[in-house]
């Protein structure tokens, strides 16, 4: 008995070992890759101002200044005031939560979701396979932002409402993948030992072809994130998003709107901000997708 | 021969007939998709008719005649055959049938998108070709990262700085809105596009008035579908490019010219189709954002400015509209795809 369990110990460790070996020589490829540091370091910042705002900003948020309103930017103001008179750089900072409160709900949701419809649907085959899937061409065939309003204005806007609506919508491209990993994968022989030894059909979705499918999940979330940012900000910029006074970038952009002509910076800032993130989110996901692809890295 | 040209037709019908049946699944979940979306919003439907003022008898028979009391499938039933005859309900704030709301405001969106996917595909597929043949050498880069920017951007903030410098400061183009209030209704409506129909009445004041008008919110859109399909472009190349057939085109002594545009791009050319036909969908999507910035008169600042109106009616029908179009699209670029592609001929999947 203490014998089995000494083997089992040792397989184990060998086990982790190895992935920790996989995973440094991830990190060491990745480090080579500029771009993706670049990504990397822009999502560092994202990061930092998330969980630094009330260190790093300079003023309140939220407090009006009624006498410095719509103020160029300056040595008091780096990014200039709004049109209450508050901080554009203090309220950015602050934006970076809402921004990652959203794409991480996105995230959390959509991709578990997606996993779970395409592997199942993959797996099993059969009738199964064809509801789900025509489920997810439904979705997959209306445009996004459009589905995405739609259910806000049903539900009612708010920020976690807008993360929901797009959740909805974000989830039919993960079960495509993730059902396409599975139908390459349900056949093989090693699934089909764990089904001689007697694993059920459960425990292979879920242990077996589920972390199959991981790799592509991820690159695609990494690659995706960009996308839901855009949405989400396009969502605020609409008025459907986060509510005033919340520092959304999109709902920002929108009330900087009115002064675009003669006070540039209300609206130009925030902007700014969704831009360099989005192209931070791109940057690391192709990067991650050069690196991780199983198939670009089958054909390299 | 005739039992081979007979089998012919029989594959070929049936496989349109597959492909008309996806196509109306799919349209009917949409429908289920929009009709759930509809149940879903917290407004009373019936206090959305009535007012609130309305007496108890009236509300119930309002209840009844809006058939509210039927079981959930049947007001789908009821609900999608209504579709089918082209009644999306009257939209709460224009007071008008939804249907001649979006006729009204559809052509103005076209010919935005048009311009847009008209730009975006003349520059997009060159510079995708460039980039694949001088694959990771500058030009490659600089069209990547052209591409990269493109795909970051927020596209309604790119409008207001566009806006900014183009219009005010610069003053090269002009402002928001499809045409100067001053050019406004000399042109009768033809076709519905206001360029082509100032062409068509040789009015060319109107005609530079609303090119001017439309240049910017059309580069726009240009932009955002040349992001994506340079960058579809440019991979389908590199694949083609590294294929053996190519190597042997330049083996036997065909120019470069010859080997990258005739040989490989013909290849490449196939899915480049489906590409340009989604790109098409996304377009008409992204120009919500695009046309709410530019005051455009299209069907995106209708579903846009009707959604704070709470006009649940009208934002279903532009979203069975626009999600309609996208569908339709979708099949049509499946059907020119399989009659381009030979292999498809042969055997489906």
């Amino acid at each position: 008995m203490t014998a089995i369990n000494l083997t089992h110990a040792e397989t184990r460790r060998q086990l982790r070992r190895a992935r920790l070996g996989e995973f440094t020589k991830f990190a060491r490829r990745f480090a080579g890759n500029p771009l993706g540091m670049i990504g990397l370091a822009i999502l560092g910042v994202l990061l930092a101002s998330a969980v630094f705002a009330p260190l790093l900003a300079t003023h309140d948020p939220y407090l009006p200044d009624l006498v410095h309103r719509l103020s160029p930017p300056s040595f008091e103001n780096w990014l200039g005031t709004d049109e209450l008179g508050r901080d554009i750089f203090s309220r950015i900072l602050y934006g970076a939560r809402l921004t990652l409160l959203i794409v991480g709900l996105v995230v959390a949701t959509s991709a578990p979701i997606g996993l779970i419809i395409g592997a199942v649907a993959g797996t099993s085959g059969g009738w199964v396979d064809a509801v789900f899937m025509r489920i997810t061409d439904v979705f997959l065939a209306v445009p996004k932002l459009l589905l995405a309003l739609a259910f806000v204005a049903a539900l009612g806007p708010g920020i976690v409402n807008a993360a929901l609506a797009i959740t909805l919508t974000a989830w039919p491209p993960y079960a495509r993948l993730a059902r396409a990993e599975a139908l390459i994968v349900r056949d093989s022989d090693y699934v089909n030992a764990v089904r001689l030894a007697g694993g059920s059909e459960f425990r292979i979705v879920l242990r077996h072809i589920m972390p199959m499918c991981l790799s592509s999940v991820i690159v695609r979330m990494t690659l995706d994130m960009a996308g839901i940012i855009l949405t989400a900000a396009g969502l605020g910029f609409i008025g459907l998003g986060a509510q005033p006074p919340l520092p959304e970038w999109g709902a920002m952009i929108s009330t900087g709107r009115k002064f675009i002509f003669d006070q540039w910076w209300v609206a130009t800032m925030p902007g700014l901000a969704i831009f360099i993130v989005s192209l931070g989110f791109n940057l690391l996901g192709d990067a991650m997708r050069d690196l991780l692809d199983p198939h670009l890295r089958r054909r390299a | 021969m005739p039992a081979v040209l007979i089998n012919r037709v029989l594959g070929i019908t049936g496989r349109i007939l597959t492909l008309l049946l996806t196509v109306g699944i799919t349209l009917i979940g949409l429908v289920a998709l929009t009709f759930c979306i509809g149940r879903v919003v917290p407004i009373d439907p019936v206090l959305s008719v009535v007012g609130q003022k309305a007496s108890e008898e009236v509300y119930q028979r309002v209840f009844l005649e809006m058939g509210l009391d039927k079981p959930l499938w049947q007001q789908f039933v009821v609900y999608a055959g209504k579709l089918v005859r082209g009644d999306f309900g009257i939209s709460f704030v224009t007071n008008r049938p939804v249907l001649s709301d979006l006729a009204g405001f559809f052509p103005a969106t076209l010919e935005l998108a048009t311009l847009g996917l008209l730009a975006g595909t003349l520059i997009g597929v060159p510079a995708g070709v460039a980039a694949a043949y001088w694959h990771d050498k500058w030009p490659d880069y600089v069209i990547r990262f052209v591409g990269l920017i493109g795909y970051s951007v927020p596209i309604f903030w790119l409008g207001l700085v566009g806006l900014f410098v183009f219009y005010s400061r610069l003053d090269w183009v002009a402002g928001p809105g499809q045409i100067d209030v001053f050019y406004q209704g000399i042109v009768k409506p033809v076709t519905g596009s206001l360029l082509i129909d100032s062409l068509l009445s040789g009015e060319w004041e109107v005609f530079g008035n609303a090119l001017s008008h439309i240049v910017l919110p059309a580069a726009l859109l240009g932009y955002y579908s040349l992001a994506y399909i340079s960058r579809m472009t440019r991979s389908m190349m590199l694949d083609q490019l590294s294929r053996e057939y190519v190597l042997t085109a330049r083996l036997k002594g065909a120019t470069e010219y010859r080997a990258v545009m005739l040989h490989a791009l013909r290849n490449a050319a196939i899915p480049l189709v489906t590409v340009i036909a989604l790109s098409y969908g996304g377009l008409l999507e992204g120009s919500v954002l695009v046309e709410t910035v530019f005051a455009w008169p299209g069907i995106g600042n209708y579903i846009a400015s009707s959604l704070f109106r709470a006009d649940i009616n009208a934002v279903l029908g532009g979203t069975v509209l626009v999600g309609a179009v996208f569908i339709l699209l979708n099949m049509v670029s499946d059907v020119v795809y399989q009659m381009l592609d030979p292999r498809s001929n042969l055997r489906r999947r």
